[in-house]
């Protein structure tokens, strides 16, 4: 791959040829602000926050969609650029609702980060003069219009990542809004997984708690041959939605319905919570000595009159390594037979 | 699978063959759109029109359960047309002039009179493949739940290697695994005739290995029973005790009436689960068990990567991790096992007694699982198997087979042919998904898929209820008319009780891996009203 040499910010960066000035600032471990951008995407440059200079050109042009080129030299802040990404924040602000109180998002949201960082204080609110309500297709994520700002990931991102092509921007009364296809889309959330404001929610969990009191535990999906990684937010010791890393497993933050909203039945009421044991053909309630107690005496007893193949096991392809590999070491080393078998084949 | 989904995005062609890939395994799909987006070539071999060909360049609507015959086809047309790898298989292969002999009297009219397709495609087709390598192919049950399921896997790897696709990064044999952990399971020796890494248990010096790790004696040394046979077992009452964990053979076995009956026949049942399921009711015992969330572990999915799995949550009542109960039980008879925790049992026991996995630890998996084998703690893990060539046993052995037909073909009688799988929205028998009101909301009920030709045919409205019948049960089903169907063919899913596609099933199997037919059998529909 051909390298060109390039200075950002004084600093001598050397990039690959078709890298953008985003990714070899990054590379070089310089940051520029971005709302639009994102790793998994090709860039989108709807934003212009990541805007940078150039030197011996007038006017300053985004990083994100600018690549790189021998030699040049490119500055990422100026009192220029700050008060120029001050004003988009400013004009995002003018339609997007500060409430942030009961959003969400708050705590992991880009826009709240960006309008803290660059000061925007004196924002001017425009409130839509009808409340705007729109459903999307899916009633797994709700669409909060005036949260929006238009940026285009979920888009992009329905398009590139998932082929499905189910969202796209239209205009009503003026305002311009999502419109997502019935048919199409298959409710993935790959669009809320890389929406950087509140405007896409996970509407399932009853329970919400705040992105700060939610410990998120990372864990391979347990539906199908995939292995996706995801990670489990966990509050109060229940599960309140299913969140990714970019950068973890194969699937590289993207997961399917299943996947992502699939999680509801850990916390079920109808989960067994104790052993129970038929006793003329009704189960009572029972306690772990009463029932293991049973088992092993039952297993103990066939054994000792028809030997240990008189006793069969099924193991779970659902379960893990660690549980398969006892069962079989219990039908084996303890009970005595190879009578051993999994639905592998369904 | 021989290779990775890592590569699945830069692939160049891509051939996807009985499955079902964006409702079955949403992620991987997606995968292969991207690599259509950058242009590869994508060709779907399936009787159903499933959403994954909207993005085909070709689309075989073979006929159920003629794969060797089409596949036989285009491997004659490979040796006839002299476009085969000559290299991969002088080098690699052994048995080539049997697969030549073989495939002699599958010549594209012939093959085409079984699976329906234009003797002129398989041809072109055979070319395209000849032209493109290196060319994936992946595979789901489609290959491999039918009577002649090991054969046409074996056919599946014979086309590979006649086109030299293994060995290499963008190639291979790539069977997608329907179950989270169906890999893992296989690993860890859940089967009647393997120790975890695949070691035999006729093999005296593998008991042996297992023994002293064990602590025990005489393991027992001849192969088990598989499903079929211990369900066989239970009725004939030579499997006297039976433990369940973890599974609904109730609803996800062929034939449901016959299932139960074995199911009630059993003296003393144990099952182990985490919700009452269709199959606990005929439990003498039930254990409470920790969900998939509500435990440490690990998971091998289809691409043989070993990742974690983690606690979030503890479990409801008294319900206690697997480990917990099968170490109370051992202890009852006299057994006390050390491991206290999944990764002391990984770390100490299970990787040191299988070499494949033998240098795979927790601490190198916290982030990113590795794929096996990885026999060191120094081995990056492999991506791809076969490499350059090298295959476990010296040379990669063609086997060749022939076509035979499903157990049960259409007749007068019963004039329609039932295929069966899986949903997007749901997974198996709804133990889980059932129990989550959102995905409930996105897909509430089962329907039978028919064709619009067969629909007009019959007087079926879309979304009428119908009457769909085999010779071992009916079901009352909605219909649903679609284009994703040919003619002649009836598709339901296994997700919901009442009508649930294994009332219709056929218990047949194939000889050797004992794979049910779900693929195929014969139906009739009839109106209701
Ligand atoms: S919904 Fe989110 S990702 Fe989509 S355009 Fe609006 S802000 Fe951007
Ligand atoms: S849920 Fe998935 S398919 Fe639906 S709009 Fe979002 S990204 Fe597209
Ligand atoms: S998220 Fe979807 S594709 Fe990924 S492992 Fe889970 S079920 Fe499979
Ligand atoms: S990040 Fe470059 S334009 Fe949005």
């Amino acid at each position: 791959m051909d390298m060109v040499k390039l200075t950002i910010d004084g600093k001598e960066v050397l990039s690959q040829m078709n890298n953008t000035i985003l990714q070899a600032a990054q590379g070089a471990g310089i940051k520029i602000p971005t709302l639009c951008y994102h790793e998994r995407l090709n860039p989108i440059g709807s934003c212009r926050l990541c805007v940078v200079e150039i030197e011996g050109y007038d006017n300053p042009v985004t990083s994100c969609t600018t690549p790189v080129a021998e030699g040049i030299s490119v500055k990422t802040n100026s009192d220029r650029l700050f008060r120029m990404r001050q004003e988009v924040l400013k004009l995002l602000l003018v339609n997007h609702p500060l409430d942030c109180p009961i959003c969400d998002k708050a705590g992991v949201c880009a826009l709240q980060d960006l309008v803290f960082e660059y000061k925007v204080t004196n924002a001017e609110y425009l409130a839509p003069k009808k409340k705007q309500d729109s459903l999307y297709a899916t009633s797994l994520i709700r669409y909060w219009p005036d949260r929006c700002i238009l940026c285009l990931r979920c888009v992009t991102a329905c398009n590139e990542i998932k082929g499905v092509r189910a969202l796209s921007v239209i205009n009503e009364e003026g305002a311009q809004r999502l419109s997502v296809d019935q048919e199409k889309c298959v409710s993935c959330g790959e669009c809320l997984q890389v929406c950087p404001t509140g405007a896409l929610t996970e509407n399932l969990s009853p329970i919400k708690g705040r992105s700060w009191n939610v410990k998120k535990v990372p864990t391979t999906c347990t539906y199908c041959g995939c292995g996706c990684q995801l990670e489990l937010n966990v509050f109060d010791n229940q599960i309140v939605g299913v969140t990714c890393k970019d950068d973890a497993g194969i699937n590289r933050g993207s997961l399917c319905v299943k996947g992502r909203f699939g999680y509801e039945f850990i916390s079920n009421d109808q989960r067994l919570t104790k052993p129970l044991i038929k006793k003329n053909g009704v189960f009572h309630e029972a306690g772990w000595e009463e029932a293991l107690t049973l088992v092993a005496e039952k297993f103990s007893k066939i054994r000792k009159e028809n030997g240990s193949d008189a006793i069969g096991g099924l193991t779970s392809a659902r379960c893990t390594n660690e549980d398969n590999y006892l069962f079989q070491k219990f039908m084996r080393g303890v009970i005595g037979t190879n009578n051993l078998d999994h639905c592998a084949r369904l | 699978m021989t290779n990775s989904f890592g590569e699945f995005a830069d692939a160049k062609t891509i051939m996807v063959i009985g499955s079902n890939m964006t409702e079955a395994h949403p992620v991987a799909a997606s995968f292969i759109k991207n690599a259509v987006t950058k242009g590869a070539e994508l060709i779907v071999v399936d009787p159903r029109r499933h959403r994954l060909v909207d993005f085909a360049t070709t689309h075989i609507p073979l006929k159920v359960g003629s794969d060797i015959a089409f596949l036989n086809g285009l491997m004659h047309v490979l040796i006839e047309e002299n476009i085969y790898n000559k290299e991969f298989v002088s080098s690699f292969c052994a048995g080539f002039d049997e697969l030549k002999a073989k495939v002699k009297t599958y010549t594209p009219e012939y093959s085409s009179t079984i699976c329906g397709i234009d003797p002129e495609i398989i041809r072109q087709l055979a070319r395209r493949l000849a032209a493109a390598q290196p060319a994936m192919v992946c595979y789901t049950l489609g290959i491999t739940e039918h009577t002649c399921g090991k054969n046409n896997v074996m056919s599946v790897a014979n086309l590979q290697m006649l086109l030299g696709n293994l060995g290499k990064p963008y190639a291979g044999v790539n069977p997608l695994r329907g179950q989270n952990n169906v890999q893992g399971a296989c690993d860890m020796g859940a089967l009647p005739n393997v120790f975890p890494g695949y070691q035999a248990v006729t093999n005296p010096d593998m008991r042996l290995k297992f023994e002293t790790a064990w602590k025990v004696k005489n393991l027992p040394d001849k192969v088990g029973l598989m499903i079929p046979q211990m369900m066989d077992g239970l009725v004939n009452k030579k499997v006297r005790g039976f433990y369940i964990f973890g599974e609904n053979l109730a609803n996800t076995e062929p034939d449901i009436k016959k299932v139960e009956h074995e199911l009630a026949s059993a003296e003393f049942l144990v099952c182990q689960d985490i919700f009452p399921t269709e199959t606990t009711r005929f439990a003498h015992v039930v254990l409470p068990a920790a969900a998939w969330s509500e435990n440490d572990g690990t998971f091998a999915n289809s691409e043989r990567r070993v990742s974690r799995v983690r606690t979030a949550t503890a479990p409801p009542g008294l319900a206690m991790p697997n480990w917990w109960i099968f170490k109370q039980i051992a202890k009852r008879f006299g057994q006390n096992w050390e491991a206290d925790s999944a990764q002391d049992l990984w770390d100490n026991e299970i990787s040191k007694l299988a070499p494949n996995i033998g240098g795979i630890k927790y601490s190198r998996i916290e982030k990113n699982g590795l794929q096996w084998p990885c026999p060191t703690e120094d081995h990056p893990g492999t991506p791809f198997l076969h490499k350059e060539g090298r295959f476990t046993s010296g040379l990669g052995k063609f086997n060749p087979v022939d076509w035979t037909p499903p157990a049960e073909v259409p007749d007068e009688e019963y004039p329609f042919v039932l295929s069966t799988g899986r949903r997007l929205y749901h997974y198996h028998t709804r133990t889980q998904t059932g129990r989550c009101e959102g995905l409930n909301g996105l897909l509430g009920e089962e329907t039978a898929d028919i064709s619009p030709e067969d629909a007009t045919m019959l007087g079926i409205a879309d979304k009428e209820m119908i009457k769909v019948a085999s010779r071992r049960g009916e079901v009352i089903v909605k219909a649903n008319v679609t284009q994703e169907v040919p003619k002649g063919l009836v598709w339901m899913a296994f997700h919901f009780r009442e009508n649930n596609a294994n009332w219709l099933t056929n218990p047949a199997f194939d000889p050797d891996t004992l794979t049910a037919e779900y693929k195929a059998c014969a139906v009739k529909l009839s109106r209701i009203c």
